[in-house]
């Protein structure tokens, strides 16, 4: 494969690291100060898209930076896994800019400065990570979202939020110490790499109890990805202010987590060392108990947000789950998903957010009738909700389609079967809200009849999310394209 | 200039010598003196380093008398590499003291640089001599005025403080010196070199067997390695800040030199991993030191006496790294020489900085920091993250190849009591930054109340110190591939 010497990946990253000072510095000046994050954020989007015909091309671009030791340097590689998820974190980091100005002067909140500059830093730790070209810098930028992730989650400074970011440090920072790091350093103990390759690192340093093992670390290490029994920060860090929950834990953060997980299955164990042991099944296995326990569980959530957690939790098994089917159609729809399931999910956040800001409201039971108030934020809703069930002409289709594929593919129908269910109980958790929002009798209705959306700044961005959401039913290039062109590296390579 | 060597160890004890007299004459030029003397110092080190990277080790004989018979400074690329450090941190430690030494121990300050002067002398002496005996006499240098400074503490504890340190220092000097009595018995050398080739070949001889375990008794029970290290913590807590900031980070690490050079240069590899086979018994007495030195510090209520639990902490990573009987745990331990001297220093400025402005640092006066000093919180946050070893600071690299030689050597419980004990650091400094950051003091918890606070910094020269050393971590980490490739893998050849 081609591989291009560039700076670009590096510049991506840095550039929102960069633009710290200068919102720092312009703390007084709240329009200066927004003003700097979205140049940064319209600067890193721009880099990213500028690599994509190259990839697209089938070529890959990289960059050393630092030499460590043989086989683990700090570097990058741009390939198109990497590419599609900076792609959707970059896109959104400039929808959720401007949502956060919304959100946050309209609820006039305290320290706007440190949020932006902490949304910064993850920001670059996301873009590092999926530029990651090894297992080591994977790692390092991971740690370092979860460490700049810790004042957001936080932010409220209060009792609640201190008991919420013990939480998320224990299940993030600990399964990362504790179970990826070990595993990582065996893993360069046992094959002197941690390149990411095609086919994997490994060619008979294993057996399969120590594999077995290894993988495990390494699923449930990556505690963001939320794999049950380390998914329980998540809905504890919803007292995050709504942007936070939205960008980062709807897509940054948690993707990031997933992500790892399928850089681990694809570039490190690789497909075919996976099928020869039949550990894809195992991971498949654990994924398919998230995604119904959580859906189950999200069925019984009134607070919005904490729903919108457990649904996120499920959702990103399906993730795991399409990549641990180990077939193409599968691998394809898992990878797609990461980008579907974003555009889908930070519009329902957005909608959360846009309703808490104009009324106040978190528990759904609070919000019969709201659709008359807020009509615009109910369908964007819709849409969100129909494309996360994965209901056509929503964009959530396209990747369930291929993760139904997938699983045929590979006769799995216990996967079919979880896959059917899940979906069902999304639409339950989903539809009774959009519904008792517009079809209720005046008397139950909570809401005058009268409309008055939130501020403009909240109500445009998941406008845009819900739209490109809807739009990705129809031009689902070049999401599909990329999934397509990285499964293709991890099968043929 | 040829005499760059001896101009290291000679200018601070001249200037420092000086600066006594100055005390009479003219009281303020003391400082400038003993500044120019740690200067000249640190640049001959710098010097030094260059000159053993280009062309190999210096043999330098003191007043031109030849070995056996004369005192021989030796220096390789290991001492280069401490001589650097040392003198290194001694000065930039000297420009942090200027304001805040004063504050703290008044009028005394004048005659206190001439004891920081000959301590240091003996320091740099200890790592530069090539003489067994010599290094003896540095070390009670060392060891006698560091009782002084100890002293001039808390007026409460720190005499009771000194007078432990003495008891055991004393201890641990003689066991050092009797050992050298028995290899001097045996060989009638007393140069390092000399001595080494001497015992070669005597593998069975008795009496060198003694006088290996005198002198790395005597040298463990000054390194503080558990069960040894009763001593430090109260001698380190209630010394003053501008003393406990240098002392921390350089005598331990000084100390570690010392059993390195007495393991690679005097008895030998092979005398001390074929022969006595010791390996594994010290290497379980290592991991008991990391793991105690953690847990001690989890019970600890005032935040100097907790990093002083975290540094017998780290004696465990360095010993057990040096006994592994690999390179892979060799070079972790040198880097994390390095490394540990760092990262305790940054951790002392910052918590200089703190006492500067607060006085007492029991954790629960440290509420609200993080608005009230956030410049010295940045940095204590940075060193923080670098002794749980989250990349790219320096600690995680270190960390790394102890774990790696760890596994190379199947010592699992080694390995697993790092993870551990990156687990117990994590929580830790993660219970400081709580306090920090949740309990404003005065402030309460709702919106409107969260006003800025106002910012009480440290003075600005204390202030760059810190900010420098604690970025140097980071500069460390990217830098440690290059490190371990120019400096120590040369060394151990």
């Amino acid at each position: 494969m081609e591989t291009i010497i560039s700076i670009k990946p590096l510049l991506a990253v840095l550039v929102s690291l960069l633009v710290i000072p200068m919102l720092v510095s312009s703390s007084g000046k709240p329009n200066v100060r927004e003003s700097w994050t979205f140049m940064a954020g319209i600067i890193k989007f721009l880099l990213v898209v500028s690599m994509l015909p190259v990839i697209l091309s089938g070529k890959q671009i990289a960059l050393t930076l630092f030499k460590i030791a043989p086989g683990a340097d700090i570097a990058f590689r741009v390939d198109a896994l990497g590419m599609l998820f900076a792609l959707v974190a970059s896109s959104l980091y400039i929808i959720t800019s401007m949502y956060s100005i919304g959100y946050m002067r309209g609820l006039n909140e305290h320290g706007q400065t440190r949020f932006v500059s902490f949304f910064a830093l993850a920001i670059s730790a996301t873009i590092g990570a999926a530029f990651s070209a090894n297992l080591l810098t994977l790692y390092l930028f991971y740690e370092i979202l979860s460490l700049a992730t810790y004042p957001l989650v936080t932010h409220h400074q209060d009792a609640n939020s201190r008991i919420s970011g013990r939480k998320y440090l224990i299940f993030i920072l600990g399964t990362s110490i504790g179970l990826v790091l070990p595993a990582m350093i065996y893993c360069y103990h046992a094959t002197g790499t941690l390149e990411f390759a095609g086919g994997g690192i490994f060619s008979g340093q294993l057996s399969k109890p120590s594999a077995t093992v290894l993988l495990l670390m390494f699923v449930f290490g990556f505690a963001k990805a939320g794999i049950m029994p380390v998914h329980s920060w998540l809905p504890a860090a919803m007292v995050a202010p709504t942007p936070v929950s939205a960008l980062l834990h709807a897509v940054a953060v948690v993707k990031v987590g997933a992500f790892s997980i399928v850089r681990v299955i694809t570039g490190i164990f690789g497909v075919d060392f996976l099928l020869s042991f039949h550990l894809g099944a195992v991971v498949a296995a654990i994924a398919s108990v998230t995604i119904l326990v959580s859906s189950c569980i999200a069925l019984t959530q009134d607070e919005f947000k904490r729903r919108l957690a457990y649904s996120t939790i499920g959702q990103l098994s399906y993730i795991i789950l399409g990549v641990a089917l180990l077939s193409p159609k599968g691998m394809t729809g898992g990878i797609l998903h990461i980008a579907m399931h974003a555009f889908g999910k930070i519009t329902l956040f957005f909608c959360a957010g846009a309703i808490f800001v104009a009324t106040g409201k978190k528990y759904i039971s609070q919000m019969v009738g709201i659709g008359k108030r807020m009509p615009l934020t109910m369908i964007a809703f819709l849409i969100g909700a129909m494309s996360i069930i994965g209901l056509p002409p929503t964009g959530g289709f396209i990747s369930k389609w291929y993760l139904v594929l997938g699983t045929l593919e590979g006769d799995q129908m216990i996967m079919l079967f979880v896959l059917l269910s899940s979906s069902l109980l999304n639409a339950a958790y989903f539809m009774p809200i959009f519904y008792k929002a517009f079809f209720c009798t005046k008397e139950e209705s909570m809401f005058e009849d009268k409309i008055e959306e939130a501020p403009m700044m909240c109500v445009v961005p998941l406008l845009i999310t819900a739209l490109i959401s809807f739009a990705l039913f129809f031009f689902p290039q070049p999401f599909l394209d990329l999934a397509q062109l990285a499964v293709k590296g991890f099968i043929g390579g | 200039m040829e005499n760059y060597p001896a101009l290291i160890v000679v200018a601070p004890f001249v200037t420092g010598l000086l600066a006594g007299l100055f005390v009479w004459i003219e009281k303020r030029l003391s400082y400038p003196i003993v500044l120019a003397g740690l200067f000249i110092s640190s640049f001959s080190a710098v010097q030094v380093l260059i000159r053993v990277m280009e062309s190999g080790p210096i043999q330098y004989k003191m007043g031109g008398w030849s070995p056996p018979i004369g005192i021989e400074y030796r220096i390789d690329l290991l001492n280069a590499m401490v001589l650097c450090l040392v003198s290194g941190i001694a000065f930039l430690n000297l420009i942090a003291s200027y304001r805040s030494a004063e504050k703290e121990i008044g009028d005394r300050v004048s005659s206190y640089y001439t004891v920081y002067n000959l301590f240091l002398t003996g320091l740099l002496g200890v790592t530069i001599t090539g003489d067994l005996f010599n290094l003896y006499v540095l070390i009670e240098i060392t060891s006698l005025t560091s009782y002084a400074q100890v002293a001039m503490g808390d007026r409460d504890r720190g005499p009771l403080a000194s007078l432990n340190y003495i008891f055991i220092g004393v201890i641990g000097a003689s066991f050092y010196l009797l050992g050298v009595g028995y290899l001097y018995m045996y060989t009638g050398s007393l140069n390092m070199a000399d001595v080494a080739v001497l015992i070669k070949g005597s593998q069975g001889s008795s009496t060198v067997l003694v006088a290996f375990i005198l002198c790395i008794l005597g040298i463990w029970i000054k390194m503080a390695l558990f069960p040894f290290h009763v001593w430090l913590p109260n001698a380190y807590t209630y010394s003053p800040v501008i003393f406990a900031r240098v002392v921390a980070p350089l005598m331990t690490k000084v100390m570690v030199y010392i059993m390195l050079r007495l393991m690679i240069t005097v008895f030998g590899y092979d005398y001390i991993f074929n022969t006595l086979n010791l390996s594994d018994a010290v290497v379980w007495l290592a991991t008991i030191a990391v793991l105690a030195g953690g847990v001690m510090a989890l019970a600890q209520k005032n935040l100097k006496k907790m990093l002083t639990y975290i540094i017998v902490s780290e004696i465990g990573y360095m010993v057990g790294g040096a006994w592994m009987g690999n390179q892979l745990g060799m070079t972790g331990a040198i880097l994390h020489i390095l490394n540990d001297a760092l990262m305790t220093f940054a951790l002392f400025l910052a918590v200089g900085n703190m006492v500067y402005r607060i006085d007492r640092v029991d954790i629960t006066d440290l509420k609200g920091l993080f608005g009230k000093m956030p410049w010295t919180m940045a940095g204590f946050v940075l060193a923080a993250f670098s002794i749980v070893g989250v990349p790219p600071t320096c600690g995680f690299f270190s960390k790394w190849y102890l774990i790696l030689g760890a596994m190379e050597k199947g010592a699992y419980h080694f390995a697993a009591a790092l993870i551990i004990s990156s687990l117990i650091c994590a929580v830790l400094f993660f219970k400081v930054f709580e306090i920090c950051f949740f309990e404003s003091g005065s402030h309460g918890h709702d919106h409107s109340s969260h006003g800025p606070v106002a910012i009480e910094e440290a003075p600005v020269s204390m202030l760059i110190i810190s900010g420098l050393v604690s970025l140097s971590l980071i500069v460390a980490g990217f830098y440690s591939g290059a490190i371990v490739n120019t400096i120590i893998l040369p060394f151990l050849k």
